[in-house]
């Protein structure tokens, strides 16, 4: 009688602890997101409608797409500061190369694109090679671009941004089944995420930037072509800071202060999502869901009807708390 | 012969003795360079006029003391993003509580700078106790205190009295009153730094917090001590400003880009950002560097964005001057 009996609980409690494992291992963030967007949905009935939630993760993709840039340069143990700069360029660059006239929208965007990719390099080689310290290389790169922006323009926004360019920002996809429309921006950030999966998680270039991160002697002495993949890096933030740019500058419109503290956002959204300063850790997925959770705690302070000011404090406790968190949750484990 | 080389040596051994940092040269350049540029294709008042000689030094005033601060905490492998609003509230605090009357103005300094010690307090706890990246703890407080100002001050509230304006304006004969107050902190700030037993652990620290620390450094407390020191320069940067502005307001440390700038000049001056290497003197070099660059600028008229696409350039261009020849890799 006990024999059969006294198994079943042990039976029960290894099942749950090892449920219990699975969940300690799942990052914070997800359930803090979870939490956070079913309160939204109790408090306003519109995020519990497929629109409000796509309006919701059409806002949150630009943010969601600059983050996975940083990520990429902070998982080497870099910092990257000039993509709030390069977003102001993007838009304010786009809107007088346009002209209005919608036929330069694809040459314009290409151009902008190209510009990322000096901008990148010039960063990645001034570190590597100058051996300058990331924040202060891209610090300098910071100035150059927001000067050379308003320089180009002259200091007050010139011209519009046609229809077409705009529409990467805020064009829907109609009639689509089940939800009804799917905006590109959010297209944008799930084929962005996906092909970032795949480089950071899958190929070997992802666990070349960690290991530089965690200890770039060691990556080196094991035949890690450190100062490419650095540069690579560089080159992939600045790039993902013009396609979030595009975005931005599609429901923002055109704006000298447009990109002002992004850098700083995105590197929020990174540690929101896990990622250390330093390097050596990182993840895409939960670096957009850190995206989406700072979204989502700022549309429930405009709920709760507190004043703005107040969402700067409270993004600077939540980085704070963010990073508490990972510190002391991991020193345990040792 | 051997004579020039006695000599030599013994120049050399000045030098070390004294420790002019490099950069001294390149403000040399810079200066020599800007002032000849200026008397082509300008009216050449950088090398005749006193006065334009002394503003250079007047407009490094508020950057200078700040940045002896973030010197500090740089050395100890540190850094303090939250300088620029640690400004702005003490702009705010310090000429609400003054309401122009010379009466309140004690009262003022001593509130401001418990709120300065108070906030380097916090800082340096959550970065030692916490463990949180220097960072990110700063940039957080900074955020918070950036949220508490703007919920509070929306625009220039109270006033400075008269008498306070004597920090910002008055001169003791040639020389202004904010330059020996520079000079003065310069000096502190070089005193900590090489003639106390905080200096010397300051740097232990900044060069390897684990060696410092199994040698039986607390190494906490120095960090801590550092971010408060740093915090009260901020202070005193914000009680220059608001006595020449004469009128507190919640913009006046992020629109002066306080944060970044005390950090490159920091860094243009020689001292490492990965800490344990440094000093005030570089930094002073760096200060004085922004500050003849401005005033070249405005002398030959510059467009305004294109002198910040100068700056960024500078700002690199000085640091690789140090770095280009290090066989570590940079992050």
């Amino acid at each position: 009688m006990t024999a059969s009996t006294i198994p079943t609980p042990a039976g029960t409690t290894k099942v749950l602890r090892s449920l219990w494992e699975g969940i300690k291992r799942i990052p914070p963030v997800y359930p803090v997101f979870f939490l956070i967007f079913i309160i939204l949905g109790f408090l306003s009935p519109s995020y519990q409608t497929a629109n409000g939630i796509t309006a919701f993760l059409r806002r949150t993709s630009p943010l969601a797409i600059l983050a996975i840039g940083e990520m990429m340069v902070l998982a080497s143990g870099g910092f990257d500061l000039s993509i709030g700069a390069i977003v102001t360029l993007v838009v304010l660059g786009s809107s007088l190369l346009l002209n209005n006239d919608p036929a330069m929208a694809f040459p314009a965007i290409m151009i902008m694109l190209g510009l990322a990719v000096v901008i990148g390099l010039v960063n990645g080689l001034v570190v590597s090679y100058l051996k300058i310290p990331s924040f202060i290389a891209t610090l300098g790169m910071m100035l150059l671009v927001k000067g050379g922006a308003l320089y180009w323009v002259g200091g007050a926004p010139r011209g519009y941004l046609t229809e077409n360019w705009r529409a990467f920002g805020r064009g829907y996809f109609e009639n689509v089944p089940l939800i009804g429309r799917f905006p590109y921006a959010l297209l944008a950030l799930v084929v962005i995420g996906l092909i970032s999966y795949f480089i950071f998680h899958w190929s070997n270039f992802g666990k070349q930037v960690l290991a530089i991160g965690d200890n770039v002697l060691a990556s080196q002495l094991s035949g890690v072509k450190v100062r490419l993949v650095r540069v690579i890096t560089f080159v992939i933030s600045s790039l993902f800071a013009v396609i979030g740019g595009i975005m931005i500058g599609g429901f923002g419109g055109v704006n000298v202060t447009i990109g002002e503290g992004l850098e700083m956002q995105s590197i929020a959204a990174c540690v929101v999502g896990g990622a250390l300063m330093g390097g050596g850790k990182g993840s895409v997925p939960n670096v957009i869901f850190g995206a989406f959770t700072m979204e989502a705690i700022f549309n429930l302070l405009n709920l709760l009807g507190l004043p703005k000011p107040y969402k700067d404090a409270v993004q600077g406790l939540i980085i704070i708390a963010a990073v508490a968190y990972v510190v002391l949750s991991t020193r345990k484990k040792r | 012969m051997t004579t020039t080389t006695v000599s030599g040596n013994w120049f050399k051994k000045f030098l070390r003795s004294v420790r002019i940092p490099p950069v001294y040269i390149f403000l040399i350049v810079i200066f020599l360079g800007g002032g000849v540029l200026d008397q082509i294709f300008s009216d050449g008042q950088i090398f005749t006029n006193q006065a334009i000689f002394i503003n250079i030094i007047v407009r490094s005033v508020a950057l200078g003391i700040v940045a002896v601060g973030q010197t500090l905490v740089i050395v100890g492998a540190s850094i303090d993003l939250s300088v620029a609003y640690v400004i702005s509230i003490t702009a705010v605090m310090s000429s609400y509580i003054m309401q122009g009357e010379p009466a309140n103005v004690p009262k003022a300094i001593l509130v401001v700078f418990a709120i300065g010690a108070l906030i380097g307090l916090v800082n340096g706890l959550i970065i030692t106790k916490l463990h949180v990246n220097s960072f990110i703890t700063t940039l957080g407080t900074s955020l918070i205190i950036k949220g508490i100002i703007n919920a509070t001050f929306s625009n220039y509230t109270g006033s400075v009295p008269k008498s306070f304006q004597y920090f910002g304006y008055s001169t003791i004969g040639p020389i202004p009153v904010a330059v020996i107050v520079l000079l003065v902190v310069v000096i502190a700030g070089w005193l900590v730094l090489s003639r106390t037993k905080f200096g010397s652990h300051l740097y232990a620290v900044g060069g390897n917090v684990e060696v410092a620390r199994l040698s039986g450094l607390r190494t906490d407390r120095v960090i801590i001590g550092a971010h408060i020191l740093c915090s009260m320069t901020a202070v005193l940067t914000g009680l220059f400003l608001v006595s020449r502005l004469q009128s507190g307001s919640p913009w006046v440390g992020p629109d002066g880009l306080y944060d970044l700038e005390s950090i490159a000049t920091t860094v243009v001056g020689g001292t490492a950002l990965a800490g344990g290497k440094g000093g005030v003197w570089g930094t002073l070099a760096g200060v004085l560097i922004f500050g003849v660059l401005d005033t070249v600028f405005n002398q030959l008229g510059v467009n305004p964005y294109l002198k910040t696409v100068l700056r960024g350039a500078i700002i690199v261009l000085a640091v690789a001057s140090y770095t280009y020849r290090s066989k570590k890799e940079a992050a």
